[in-house]
């Protein structure tokens, strides 16, 4: 029982200290209001190259953009998360984040299948989330008012891939694998669909998990010798895979969706690397012509050239701070909420970004939305902007394709009547 | 020698006595509640030191009920304080700040968890490592019910409203039970280190299942997982009691919904970890738990005394795998998503390196552990994230190191392992009994100073003792 | 009680050889035979059931005939079944040795494997940032690569032991193996952490690309079918007979092998003969561990690319091989590893042409037959029936 007793001085010598500590703190507390945009993406692990790509252009546009705000009185934090690629620790960080009061907008996800949980936290308080790489068509078909992105979808995104692989003359069977996550499974669904439409024979569709020996899985597939093999998965698992399938003597082309689409796919896949072809949603940054700026900003700041989808997150966390700025002027120079916040984002219209001008339609969608296809030229991790383009279409996201579509027949009867 | 060390410690061993006093040490209690209090009233969130305030304050509010329960003062004394800081300090610093109220209920979520582990680990002694398969059977029960993913149930139409909740709580204790019993079976005859393995297979089979069964039929979305799980309704009268107790604490919420949510959760969970805490205690005291017990300390000697061994193990691995899966339905409700990587095996060390580090078999102790460990997963290393996101933006620099240039895959909130594995050494080998021991097993295992052979025959007198 | 004494090596022999002869027989030729009547006892029995299979779902696809495509994925499944079989088998002599002499799961085993994966790549890679990889014999490298992994790990190993498991001897069952535990957890992410000071990298890339004669694949005709395997499977194959080979050496024809027999069989009456026990335990771990060293830098050749995670799947898959086989004998991880290795290349060769399940389900198939072989016949295959002392 003694013993006991003596515990509780410490921790009550402890507590005193703490107190003291803590309150010299309220001394020192900044002055002026405070705004915080976290973002969630993966900074550690084997996704982190992107995930830090997106920290980083995030950073970098609060920096250089957040003057505005600054000169109305108010101060911008930024609270990067690390959602690990995982959707429980994506939605446990979104539990925390939507504790923050001060938090007002969110950039993120990397992935898909983080993406669409989490933001169903974000939604049930109406914090505001700017997706600069989510494609799942999931993510804005839930019709979420806060959900946004700036790039495209997959179910465009997967029949490009498929057009371009039957417009290949050699490719007439293919190969198609998945990574079993929202992201992998929906684009590799949405490629197989078009290459069945367009004539292509699909010899396989399989899911796996594996990430270090995929020799029995490469099995089956060197027996029946596809023209090329579709990997709807991330970079991480595919590059590993495309180094193994060639050294097992697998001749025909590889092809995967913008998951793959990073300097690290080359590290890992090595010579095997070079003639895959991806597509992408986020064309390399030299692409953008107002991007060169920020190619020269980002490569000062982190000491080498913007990752795929740093574009799209400056871009992302520029469109937020430009509706705070409209949020706050309608408010009165105060605060707004996080609901008028997300209403006042969702209503960007004809934003100048570094990645096209962007406008969201009732979705949270982009109206019109770039897909490339491109072709690994070198095995050089440093190579890798320098990819070739081979083609760049724009196709409009499915709203307001219906919208065009709606109008192109209010006009065709409007026609004949005139 | 001895008098200069008892020179020294006079004045310490004063110190002491006048603290063991009843009325020094009710004022010592509550100065430490207040000055606790006030400082989490006080921290302000956009300090640059913020995250590491907050993780020096928020455990020393979340340890305070078990220094009042350690502490010398009156017994009802004890009752009122504990009851008030969980029932109504709790909920106002969780009001006042909701991401401490997120916090508590993780806290209660692995108190349960822990709690149901350490019936069959600390109890009966059967070493499970796929113990979150039963919390996976329990949060997938209710997600497979409620969920808007595209699922064969959902398709069917056989979604059930939310209100179930509180029905879905008591299914998930029957069904965890059963599949306690089922997993039980087959690994009667298992011990030790076999036990273990096949434990841990039978949680990853789950996990793997989960994984994969949306193939052929779909049934748990597969990996994508369960989304849009339903929460359970909130009763109007909850958040106008939520938005007044705000308003009179001078705190106009902007989005009431969220808080009376969780503030629900919380109570929730409250009520199930004491539930789960008083038909553990009885549990223990009760023939059972003495049957558990000698089943522990020789499993030939209790069948040889008459224990009912099949009867008694399943019966241990049922209430074990019970509460877990209540508090599994509790989670997927919380959490309102439920992916099969929730339920990974880290997941089941985690929970046992609660029940370790709190004491093995006491009730008190796995409690304090479940709490330390999880404050540490969860608030301790995001903090330490966060702090060093807030520094290196700062382009802080300590002994000429730039923060900034802190490698990215050094994050910590990703070090859980690191920390857990540590956890489990030290303890193992400083202080396998745990930092509050239950009186028998302290005796148990206590390392014997002799090295026996392999199957440690060697008749210490602990076991006797400890099987009463 | 199952143990480390009954080794690869051949049994008593009555007939009068020349030492010579008796030599070749007993640590050459009996234990290379013994290798080949697993793998092939293995192959035949598993493409019997493929070609039952067949005939039962001859076409289980539109345009598939199932016979038709296992007759041409037959040689390439049974080569990568081999090369992980082995890589299984030599992870699982790991877990046996050292349950053979202390009777106890050495749950860290896995992350040894892991490390000595990890110390391949960084030799390798250190090797290639000099830019002399290239001019290495490619013998010369693969040894050297292969040989200092075994060293960290072997020594790995042995500090585990001393730090965690020693003190600990003689507490009741669970404390070592919860200590074990820790010491897995630990070593994960004392290596991510590592690597990420030093290199700030996650995924560790050999820099096999760089060595032509490592990713040109080489063509084998069987028959019609050409079969494309990597090189990186010959060393695997390779490097884990030689050290096999070596292992059965070791253990059945030099002192120190017998040693460690003495203190498998009774540590007691050892320590009278004068075996000094905890030295011959330091001994089976570091044997162990370098087994598992040696298993991770030829994995990870194989694979191209490894992280401080790698070693969780293989080592539960290895531990399953270890009970399978029957955990203590070192015969029964040979034969768990190469069996278990085969099953699952024709898992994966077969499972693919049924769209309802897919290569996906092949994992779950290793934990089921852990468990079910814990549950029928915990001795496993060629174990015999382990009763505990009480």
């Amino acid at each position: 029982m003694l013993n006991r007793r003596v515990r509780l001085q410490p921790l009550v010598l402890f507590a005193l200290i703490l107190g003291l500590l803590l309150s010299s703190s309220f001394v020192v507390a900044q002055e002026g209001r405070v705004i915080k945009i976290a973002s969630q993406s993966p900074l550690s692990g084997g996704q982190s190259a992107v995930g830090v790509g997106i920290r980083n252009g995030v950073e970098l546009a609060i920096q250089q953009l957040g003057g505005n705000l600054r000169d109305m009185g108010f101060q911008i934090q930024y609270v990067p998360y690390d959602d690990q690629a995982s959707p429980d620790v994506g939605v446990a960080n979104a539990q925390q984040i939507v504790a923050d009061p001060e938090i007002l907008a969110v950039i993120g996800h990397y992935n898909t299948g983080v993406a669409i949980p989490s933001s169903e936290v974000y939604n049930q308080n109406q914090l505001l989330m700017v997706s600069p790489a989510n494609t799942g068509p999931a993510v804005t078909d839930r019709g979420l008012p806060i959900v946004n992105r700036v790039v495209g979808r997959d179910d465009l995104q997967g029949p490009t891939g498929a057009q371009f692989a039957a417009s290949l003359e050699d490719v007439e069977t293919v190969w198609v694998l998945h990574d079993t996550t929202a992201y992998g499974q929906g684009v590799a669904e949405f490629f197989r669909q078009e290459a069945e439409a367009q004539g292509l024979v699909v010899l396989g569709f399989e899911g796996t998990e594996e990430r270090a020996n995929f020799d029995g899985i490469i099995q089956p597939i060197l027996a029946l010798a596809p023209d090329l093999i579709y990997f709807g998965g991330i970079y991480d698992q595919v590059g590993i895979f495309i180094s193994q399938a060639r050294a097992a003597g697998y001749e025909g082309y590889f092809m995967g969706p913008d998951g793959i689409d990073s300097p690290d796919l080359a590290e890992l896949a090595g010579e095997a690397v070079v003639g895959t072809y991806y597509t992408t949603v986020a064309g390399p940054a030299s692409i953008y012509p107002n991007a060169a700026q920020f190619i020269e900003d980002y490569t000062e700041a982190y000491g080498e050239p913007p990752t795929p989808f740093a574009a799209q997150a400056y871009d992302s966390a520029a469109i937020v701070l430009a509706a705070l700025e409209r949020a706050i002027e309608a408010n009165g120079g105060e605060l707004p909420t996080r609901e008028q916040l997300a209403a006042e984002a969702r209503a960007t219209e004809n934003y100048e970004g570094l990645t096209g001008t962007i406008t969201f339609d009732d979705n949270g969608d982009p109206e019109y939305s770039n897909y490339y296809v491109l072709q690994v030229v070198s095995a050089d991790p440093a190579q890798w902007s320098s990819n070739t383009v081979i083609s760049t279409i724009q196709i409009p996201s499915p709203l307001k394709a219906q919208e065009l579509a709606a109008e192109g027949e209010a006009t065709a009867e409007a026609t004949p009547e005139s | 020698m001895a008098t200069v060390t008892s020179a020294a410690q006079q004045p310490i061993r004063a110190l002491r006595n006048w603290a063991a006093r009843p009325a020094v040490a009710t004022a010592l209690i509550l100065l430490y509640l207040a000055v606790v209090l006030l400082v989490l009233r006080g921290l302000d969130r956009r300090h640059l030191w913020f995250p590491t305030f907050s993780t020096l304050a928020f455990p020393a509010f979340v340890l305070s009920p078990f220094i009042v329960m350690s502490a010398p003062i009156s017994r009802r004394l004890k009752t009122i304080l504990i009851g008030g800081l969980i029932l109504i300090a709790m909920p106002l610093v969780g009001i006042y700040d909701t991401s401490y109220l997120e916090l508590a209920i993780q806290i209660c979520i692995f108190t349960g968890l822990a709690l149901g582990l350490n019936i069959v680990v600390g109890f009966a002694g059967l070493l499970d490592l796929g113990y979150i398969a039963f919390f996976a059977v329990g949060a997938y029960l209710w997600a497979m019910f409620t969920s808007q993913a595209p699922t064969v149930i959902n398709i069917s139409g056989l979604l059930v409203p939310a209100w179930t909740f509180p029905i879905f709580l008591i299914i998930g204790v029957g069904i965890a039970a059963v599949t306690g019993i089922l997993l039980g079976l087959p690994v009667l005859r298992l011990r030790g280190d076999y036990l273990a393995i096949v434990t841990l297979g039978f949680g990853e089979m789950i996990r793997v299942l989960a994984r994969n069964l949306d193939q052929p039929i779909n049934f748990t979305n597969g990996a994508q997982g369960l989304h849009n799980v339903s929460p359970p309704p909130i009763p109007e009268i909850w958040t106008s009691f939520t938005s007044s107790t705000a308003n009179l604490m001078g705190i106009s919420l902007a989005n009431v919904t969220p808080v009376a949510q969780q503030l629900l959760f919380y109570f929730v969970g409250v009520l199930i970890v004491a539930i789960v805490v008083v038909v553990a205690r009885r549990l223990d005291d009760s023939p059972i738990g003495r049957a558990w017990t000698a089943i522990r300390e020789d499993e030939v000697a209790a069948i040889a005394m008459g224990v009912p061994l099949v009867k008694m193990k399943l019966l241990a691995f049922a209430a074990g795998a019970s509460f877990a899966g209540a508090i599994g339905v509790l989670y997927a409700a919380k959490q309102t998503f439920v992916s099969p990587e929730s339920f990974s095996l880290i997941q089941s060390i985690s929970i046992l390196a609660m029940v370790i580090v709190g004491g093995l078999g006491g009730i008190r102790g796995v409690m304090l552990g479940a709490a330390v460990v999880t404050l540490l997963n969860l608030q301790v290393l995001k903090n330490m994230s966060l702090q060093l996101n807030a520094l290196r933006q700062m382009d802080f620099v300590i002994f000429g190191f730039h923060v900034q240039n802190w490698p990215t895959q050094l994050e910590p909130a990703k070090y859980e392992r690191l920390v857990f594995g540590l956890l489990l050494i030290i303890m193992m080998i400083f202080r396998p009994t745990g930092i509050l021991p239950e009186p028998r097993r302290r005796i148990e295992l206590q390392h014997d100073d002799v090295v026996t052979d392999e199957d440690d025959v060697s008749p210490a007198p602990g076991p006797m003792v400890g099987a009463n | 009680m199952a143990s480390v004494s009954r080794g690869l090596a051949a049994p008593s022999w009555s007939l009068r050889l020349p030492p010579a002869v008796r030599w070749v027989y007993d640590y050459l030729l009996y234990p290379i035979g013994q290798m080949l009547v697993f793998i092939i006892g293995a192959a035949v029995v598993l493409t019997l059931l493929a070609y039952l299979l067949a005939a039962l779902v001859p076409e289980p696809r539109p345009n598939i005939i199932l016979a038709d495509q296992i007759s041409r994925q037959l040689p390439g499944m049974i080569i990568s079944g081999i090369s992980i079989g082995f890589v299984y088998a030599m992870i699982a002599l790991g877990y046996t040795l050292v349950y053979g002499v202390l009777k106890f799961i050495n749950f860290a085993h896995s992350e040894i494997f892991m490390v000595g994966s990890v110390v391949g790549f960084e030799i390798m890679r250190r090797i290639a940032d000099s830019g002399t990889l290239q001019q290495w014999n490619p013998v010369v490298l693969i040894v050297t690569v292969v040989l200092v992994s075994m060293l960290v790990s072997g020594l790995l190993a042995v500090l585990i032991e001393r730090i965690a498991y020693r003190p600990l001897r003689g507490a009741p069952r669970l404390v070592p193996l919860i200590s074990a535990i820790g010491i897995s957890f630990f070593l994960i992410d004392f290596v991510r952490a590592t690597e990420a000071i030093t290199r700030n990298d996650f995924n560790l890339r050999y820099p096999t690309d760089q060595l032509p004669w490592l990713t040109q694949s080489v063509a084998l005709q069987f028959g019609t079918t050409t079969v494309n395997v990597k090189p990186t499977s010959f060393i695997v194959v390779g490097g884990a007979v030689l050290t096999l080979l070596a292992l059965n050496y070791f253990v059945n024809g030099t002192k120190l092998g017998r040693g460690i027999r003495a203190v498998a069989q009774d540590q007691t009456t050892a320590a009278l003969m004068g075996i000094n026990v905890n030295f011959m335990i330091s001994l089976t771990f570091f044997v162990g561990g370098a087994f598992g060293g040696a298993a991770g830098s030829l994995f990870g050749m194989n694979v191209g690319t490894v992280t401080p995670y790698v070693g969780f799947i293989p080592g539960i898959k290895a531990f399953t091989a270890a009970v399978l086989g029957g955990i203590g004998n070192i015969t029964g991880a040979l034969l768990g590893g190469l069996t278990l290795g085969l099953v699952e290349a024709f898992l994966n060769g077969v499972l693919v042409y049924f769209p309802a399940l897919g290569q996906r389900y092949t994992d779950i198939f290793a934990f089921s037959v852990l468990i079910l072989i814990l549950i029928f016949r915990p001795s496993g295959l060629l174990g015999e029936r382990v009763d505990e002392k009480v």
